[in-house]
């Protein structure tokens, strides 16, 4: 070999390493882009991080069938977070150490609280279905939102029930877990400020499966409504319990209580049931029409928020990495506070969102009446900071 | 008051639950002197296997009827058959943990070849209310009590009252003397395992409308039983009783008047006083055994 070649083939491998360096470092331009979702496919949150589950395979088998992100094809990962902080946290360790470009999921905020901190320290983005107030005001700037801020919803829920269900006293079930005691901080205040009394105020436990007494305190509190923030099951158990007790006093709720499997679960029990929607396939929105039926051809049944909330988070992890213009995590963190993406720009999303600096998420959301086992839309509520 | 009677009415509808699971734990321990630590499962499991046949495209009734014959015969004779037979010879403890690898195997199996998640399940009895002494009272939870309470007694009268039952009891206390006598045994240790099956069965199409169906029901229900059958006597059937109904009703006061956080620890409570307080439970028996 003669030192022309040699000094040839070195040159050769410094183009190699450069261009390498150029897109990321990690990979080729076709090599498939790892997304890792931690998701509850067991446990309390099964139903849930099911929907979630299906949604963002819908989203991937979507991207892929288009060309991917970029020209790379999307590679997803399940994890089972077991609905338990430990399980998730070790799941969220091994996607890091798996070099997920995004983390997704999980969509308890016990779970998500837990486990964030690893993403952060990673740098690596973790797009979540969680909906307690508390882990977008710790200034994590890697962590982002797919539904809204509880303590966002509650001042329209209060107002609903001040203004529409005319309630002068309110009973609150809800759920002693992050979200459930987030959701009841939140809404008290809200109530209180609008001169409404709670007549009860009823803790449950997560995974709880008996709720008679549950439903025999609210009963003989008598009050002019019944707010219930519980997680799936527990809502559907609750409803059961309340119908069975001979409740008849409105019950309304936050987006969980009104979701597809809630309904399903309760069957004729979660008729009557009122209350905000944030995501609902039913919404007046022409792009969730077209997800709800991808949805249910695909997998048999009726996606709820979560799966919207799966399938957009995809769609959002390509939209915002096609605006960096390249697979950097630093890059789409930054990008992503303070991204709006309209579904004129990528239908995907189904709905126009905007996320804020700290992670959580605007958009137009929907008051809810379950008639005849189905969620029927009565109003659409604007964003907060349009 | 009200809301006093209407607890108690939903804790011994939750109590009747718990007997009919605490009954089996008695059974199983009178004639093979072992825990059946897959209780719990036992009551998960038939509404699982109707749901299992719904999903397959049965009637509802057929689904009902398939599903109760499939579980009696592998939870009650394949029980004692393939697991309780084959393990005896061996002691109580390696027959205690192969019950334990039982109930994972059947939590698991319900789980991975069913659903991870709650089911909704057909209800056998209508909602609605009744008015006793003034208080409104849920029907549903009446007719728990009802059925539960016709199906113990049932077995009671069975037990006590007819020449099968009396082998059985004889059996149960002295198998080798029963044996002697010209009692069947084999067949009447049978017969407890076919019953005890029965009643995991009605406990499941009881509990399952308002729990809904799911794999992880039995850890629940199985430790309340357990607890259950310990705090009324391990050795009889009315302890197990006795003991379902007052755990039922510690669970819903606990959870109304002190906290839903405070409702399976409370039970718990009861347990250590009466070990300490009454070894033998409530209504057991004392036994003593020669080493």
């Amino acid at each position: 070999m003669t030192i022309r070649t040699l000094t040839a083939a070195a040159l050769a491998a410094t183009a190699l390493t450069a261009s390498l360096a150029a897109t990321g470092g990690t990979a080729l331009a076709a090599d498939p882009v790892k997304l890792i979702d931690v998701i509850e496919l067991s446990g309390p949150g099964a139903p849930a991080g099911t929907n979630w589950k299906n949604g963002v395979d819908l989203a991937v088998s979507e991207i892929n069938a288009k060309g991917g992100i970029l020209g790379r094809p999307i590679a997803v990962t399940h994890y089972d977070s077991q609905t338990n902080p430990g399980a998730t946290r070790a799941a969220v360790q091994r996607a890091v150490d798996e070099d997920a470009y995004v983390v997704l999921g999980p969509i308890f905020s016990g779970p998500i609280s837990a486990s964030m901190q690893i993403t952060q320290r990673a740098a690596v983005p973790q797009i979540v279905g969680g909906e307690a107030s508390a882990f977008t005001k710790q200034g994590n700037p890697y962590i982002f939102r797919t539904s809204l801020n509880q303590a966002d919803a509650m001042p329209k829920l209060a107002n609903y029930l001040r203004d529409e269900v005319k309630a002068k006293s309110v009973a609150v079930v809800w759920v002693n877990n992050d979200f459930g005691k987030g959701g009841r901080d939140s809404m008290i205040p809200e109530l209180q400020k609008r001169g409404i009394q709670v007549a009860a105020d009823i803790p449950t436990e997560s995974g709880q499966a008996d709720f008679a007494a549950d439903a025999i305190k609210v009963k003989n509190a008598n009050a002019d409504a019944i707010f219930v923030y519980l997680n799936e099951e527990e809502s559907a158990r609750f409803l059961r319990s309340a119908r069975q007790q001979g409740i008849a006093k409105p019950i309304v709720g936050e987006t969980t209580l009104l979701g597809a499997k809630v309904i399903e679960l309760a069957g004729e029990a979660a008729n009557g049931v009122k209350g905000h929607v944030g995501l609902l396939v039913d919404a007046p929105k022409p792009g969730f029409a077209v997800f709800g039926k991808k949805y249910r051809d695909t997998y048999g049944f009726t996606s709820d928020h979560n799966g919207i909330k799966g399938y957009t988070a995809v769609y959002t992890v390509k939209t915002i990495t096609e605006r960096v213009g390249k697979f950097d995590r630093e890059a789409f963190a930054k990008t992503l506070h303070g991204a709006r993406i309209d579904v004129a720009q990528e239908p995907g999303i189904l709905i126009d969102t905007k996320w804020l600096e700290n992670g959580d998420v605007d958009r137009e959301s929907f008051l809810v009446e379950v008639t005849d086992g189905k969620p029927v839309v009565k109003a659409t509520l604007p964003m907060i900071n349009p | 008051m009200d809301q006093f009677l209407q607890l108690i009415v939903a804790g011994l509808a939750t109590g009747a639950i718990y007997a009919l699971a605490a009954i089996g734990f008695t059974l199983v321990w009178q004639t093979s002197q072992t825990i059946n630590f897959a209780q719990g499962e036992f009551v998960m499991l038939p509404a699982i296997l109707v749901l299992v046949g719904t999903h397959a495209g049965l009637p509802v009734w057929a689904a009902f009827a398939v599903a109760s014959i499939a579980f009696v015969l592998l939870f009650g004779f394949g029980f004692k058959r393939f697991l309780v037979e084959p393990m005896q010879r061996h002691g109580v403890l390696p027959l205690a943990i192969a019950t334990m690898a039982l109930s994972v195997l059947v939590k698991e199996a319900a789980k991975n070849g069913f659903s991870a998640e709650a089911q909704p399940f057909p209800s056998l009895v209508p909602d609605g209310m009744l008015s006793l002494w003034g208080a409104a009272l849920s029907a549903r939870d009446l007719a728990i009590v009802v059925v539960a309470v016709v199906a113990i007694v049932g077995l009671q009268l069975f037990i006590t009252r007819t020449r099968t039952g009396r082998t059985m009891q004889a059996t149960a206390q002295n198998p080798t003397v029963a044996r002697i006598l010209g009692i069947p045994v084999e067949r009447m240790i049978l017969l407890t395992f076919l019953i005890n099956a029965v009643l995991a069965l009605v406990a499941s199409y009881l509990v399952s409308p308002v729990y809904l169906a799911k794999f992880s029901n039995g850890e629940s229900i199985g430790l309340a039983a357990f607890i259950a059958a310990i705090v009324g006597g391990f050795n009889q059937i009315r302890g197990a009783l006795a003991g379902g109904f007052l755990i039922g009703l510690i669970d819903n006061l606990t959870a109304a008047y002190v906290s839903s956080a405070y409702r399976t620890a409370v039970p718990l409570v009861v347990l250590v006083v009466v070990i300490l307080v009454k070894p033998e439970g409530l209504l057991g028996r004392k036994e003593e055994r020669t080493v």
